[in-house]
């Protein structure tokens, strides 16, 4: 064996030793059990990683957030930009070849993530589902501009975005009133008892 | 079609076409009930949850999704024609035939019973039935409109679901049919960014970008979208200034069929697509 095969050996233990000393298998075992998908399964061939649109926006590319919950690195996991960018758009899973359902890992992650009080680290876009969910608690569906108007002010962004707006309420697709459930009382309940449960 | 043959359909819109997507809407319901069928709007129906309750919750994400299975009479066909929504909708229906107690569970939240049996088809299931050329002999067609298919994350869907119909290629052939002219091009299937669209804006920019300049290089006068988030998030989004427009799937084909005319949907594209459709001599 050359030297520079022997040294790259070395580093692969050295990570493996970190695997073994610090790593959480609770976790993993947590994550399948959650999304139903066998983490194990995954060989690291990166389809995933080559089909999906905003790998860019990510730290870690969707197989090496497998990667790291495979070696029982929950905290990188959990802190991770990535499993809050994966927009769960599927394009990943129909390229998978072993069949691996990487939007419902993100969502197992996630909801880990939130139960647990880990450091999110894209709060914006928690911000956002939260501004979401608040609108459809209050009229059963979604009512854009209040959902914008509500997201501007938690993240005190004004400016982007105010001439696209603009432009979308003289097109009347933004409309001032919200189109609503009638039965709401049916849904708050449900809120409610989601609250209690401790989530989101 | 006949009187005697028209179908009754329950109709899920979702918020997008209930709100942003009103041209969508229209002209689905219009093109739905020129082919045979009738939409009834499911009762009190509500928000699937979208990519907002799985991304936090997946047990709301669930319970929001199923309300609307119980709110469906049985026995009639829920149609949708959002690929989000169709989405949740399969999946909660999923969750309720698998999950032990989960029916009893989603019955006893909502006080009704719930259809285990509910047909749930998207509008390109139905499309992917009916007889277009058919249809192409008593109406103008769209000769001469020469377009890019823009399915989005349409076709990309979970394992779990890998066994259902794919629709790949539905568009280019149905407006193949109808006298349009498919291009070619790699962007089809290129996710519009759905939320991050608005939280990040510069990524889904570029993106968007990249999706229309590919649009035109490919000789398309206009892309069509089957997605009414889609639509909206490559509309938004373009920083370019010259875009070619976008149209609705359902826009198309009710063009098609002659139904463009005096209509107010045009009025609220982004980007206007009057010169164009005049120029083809589908709107006057
Ligand atoms: S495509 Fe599937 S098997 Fe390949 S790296 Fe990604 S998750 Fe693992
Ligand atoms: S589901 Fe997530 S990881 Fe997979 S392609 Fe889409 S954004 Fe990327």
């Amino acid at each position: 064996m050359n030297k520079r095969n022997h040294k790259n050996n070395g580093n692969l233990q050295r990570v493996m030793t970190i695997a073994a000393g610090n790593g959480d298998m609770g976790f993993v075992r947590e994550v399948e059990k959650r999304s139903g998908a066998d983490l194990s399964a995954c060989f690291h061939c990166r389809c995933c990683a080559g089909g999906c649109p905003f790998i860019e926006a990510m730290d870690y590319a969707p197989h090496g957030i497998i990667r790291l919950a495979q070696l029982g690195l929950r905290d990188e996991v959990l802190q991770s930009a990535t499993i809050w960018t994966c927009v769960g758009c599927h394009t990943c899973s129909i390229a998978c070849p072993m069949a691996i359902d990487m939007a419902a890992v993100m969502d197992a992650m996630r909801g880990i993530a939130l139960e647990t009080d880990a450091a999110i680290a894209e709060p914006d876009v928690l911000d956002f589902h939260r501004e979401v969910l608040r609108s459809i608690e209050r009229y059963g569906r979604t009512h854009k501009l209040e959902i914008m108007m509500r997201y501007k002010v938690k993240t005190r962004d004004w400016f982007t975005d105010m001439d696209v707006g603009l432009r979308m309420l003289a097109k009347r697709k933004l409309d001032l009133l919200p189109s609503k459930v009638k039965n709401t009382q049916d849904l708050k309940r449900m809120f409610r008892e989601t609250a209690e449960r401790g989530t989101p | 079609m006949s009187r005697s043959k028209r179908i009754p359909l329950s109709y899920f819109p979702g918020c997008s076409m209930a709100t942003t997507a009103k041209e969508n809407n229209r002209s689905l319901i219009e093109f739905c009930e020129r082919i045979g069928y009738d939409l009834i709007e499911v009762p009190d129906w509500n928000c699937c949850g979208s990519s907002s309750a799985h991304s936090v919750d997946a047990e709301l994400a669930q319970d929001l999704a199923a309300r609307n299975l119980t709110l469906a009479p049985k026995g009639r066909p829920l149609l949708a024609a959002c690929p989000n929504c169709m989405l949740r909708l399969r999946g909660a229906q999923r969750h309720l035939a698998e999950v032990p107690d989960a029916q009893q569970r989603c019955e006893a939240r909502w006080g009704r019973p719930v259809d285990p049996n509910l047909k749930l088809i998207h509008f390109f299931d139905l499309l992917a039935g009916a007889d277009m050329k058919g249809l192409n002999k008593t109406s103008p067609g769209l000769k001469g409109m020469k377009f890019v298919p823009y399915y989005g994350c349409m076709l990309a869907r979970p394992p779990a679901m890998r066994h259902e119909p794919n629709h790949h290629g539905l568009m280019e052939k149905i407006l193949s049919d109808l006298g349009a002219e498919p291009r070619r091009w790699g962007y089809g299937a290129r996710c519009c960014g759905t939320f991050l669209s608005v939280v990040r804006p510069d990524v889904v920019g570029a993106m968007v970008d990249a999706i229309f300049r590919n649009a035109a290089a490919a000789g398309a006068d206009c892309l069509v979208t089957a997605c009414a988030m889609c639509h909206m998030n490559l509309e938004v989004r373009s920083t370019l200034q010259n875009r070619i427009p976008v149209l609705h799937f359902s826009e198309a084909l009710a063009l098609a069929v002659g139904e463009g005319n005096g209509k107010d949907w045009f009025s609220r594209h982004l980007v206007d697509p009057r010169p164009l459709l005049r120029s083809a001599r589908l709107i006057a």
